[in-house]
């Protein structure tokens, strides 16, 4: 490759501030048509980066690193749309009351939320963890029998395991009978790490 | 498989589509012109095939784009400046303007030519559905223009002297 073909690649140019304005100037057009069916942005917390997805209808995704933030964002691109879109601003609110949650600042959250990730008997025991206070624990035998089908423990244990919006959905509330934290989506560390981090708060 | 988040999409062949852009309008325009060709992708992204050849579809939209600015200038009849354009914001003087300028004052299909097969990479056949021509004509175009970039080309090398 002649040092001509290679400057029209542009493998010597760096694109950066011209992509910045490309960028900026899609996801204000997109918003402005009604295109922008998922947006996203990740926010830094004390248990790791999380990500955040938004449809029209709420937020839809909260996602730890364990569960693999490209991953996700695929999913969301084959389930919900493929016009997905890095928009932060759509997002602020929801980082600014995660911020707020994570510094003792805030003990539940006051968000429009999209469970379309969920069905049937899962959303259910999603839509009942809301009633579950800061500080407190259930355990999933009590959920089960709190969303009228005591049997279903281990389907509740499903429900949590799934959950599309941990933290702010909150199933690190949800401990095993015996008072052990048990499983989680974030990791069982981080669970104890939210449980603790709530008693103390 | 399925389509990646349009998201990748913008990260992968925003770079390319930009340049594309650069070799066939002044630099303003150009990215107006990309601006125009990502919202149209978006907007038509759900329907493209999964198995589809997405930088080429890309440079199409951008293509078409490209040719609805130069429209809209000719009937506004706005002289176009080819005076380095610099964006708001200070990106730094490049002697690379120079080679641009060439590439932008070749014939239009010469420019296009090059544009898709040099700067975008693609196949001289694609290249020739893109410009409703033949392979051939695409090739003999490409061939053309490279000649004159060359002509033109140690310009470049001026960047040396300017940068620090």
């Amino acid at each position: 490759m002649t040092e001509l073909e290679r400057w029209l690649t542009g493998s010597t140019d760096t694109a950066g501030p011209a992509m910045e304005r490309l960028r900026a100037r899609l996801t204000t057009e997109a918003q402005e048509r009604n295109l922008l069916d998922v947006a996203y942005r990740t926010v830094d917390t004390p248990v790791g980066s999380l990500l955040l997805a938004a449809t029209p209808a709420g937020l839809v995704r909260v996602a730890y690193t364990r569960e693999d933030h490209d991953a996700v964002l695929d999913t969301l691109a084959r389930r919900i749309s493929p016009r997905v879109l890095r928009a932060p601003a759509r997002l602020d609110d929801v980082a600014r009351q995660l911020d707020d949650y994570f510094a003792h600042r805030r003990h539940g959250f006051d968000l429009q939320v999209d469970l379309r990730l969920a069905s049937g008997f899962r959303r259910t025991v999603l839509e009942h963890l809301s009633d579950v206070d800061y500080g407190r624990t259930v355990s999933y035998a009590e959920l089960a029998a709190e969303v009228g089908n005591p049997r279903a423990v281990r389907a509740v244990g499903t429900a949590c395991a799934t959950n599309p919006v941990p933290v702010v959905i909150p199933c690190h509330r949800v401990v095993r009978s015996d008072g052990t934290p048990g499983e989680y989506v974030g990791g069982a560390e981080i669970k104890r790490t939210l449980l603790n981090f709530e008693h103390t708060g | 498989m399925s389509l990646p988040p349009f998201d990748y999409v913008v990260t992968e062949y925003g770079p390319v589509v930009l340049r594309v852009c650069r070799a066939l309008l002044p630099l303003h325009d150009a990215e107006d012109a990309a601006g125009d060709a990502f919202l149209a992708a978006l907007e038509a992204y759900p329907r493209l095939r999964v198995d589809s050849d997405i930088k080429a579809w890309l440079v199409t939209i951008a293509h078409r784009k490209a040719l609805d600015v130069l429209r809209r200038r000719a009937r506004h009849a706005t002289p176009v400046s080819d005076v380095p354009e610099l964006p708001h914001g200070g990106e730094p003087v490049v002697a690379d303007e120079r080679l641009w300028q060439t590439l932008r004052g070749l014939p239009e299909k010469q420019r296009q030519a090059v544009a898709y097969h040099y700067i975008a990479d693609l196949a001289y056949a694609e290249v020739g559905t893109i410009m409703g021509t033949t392979e051939a004509a695409a090739r003999r175009n490409a061939a053309d223009g490279i000649k004159a970039l060359r002509r033109d080309y140690p310009f470049t090398t001026a960047k040396q002297e300017v940068t620090p």
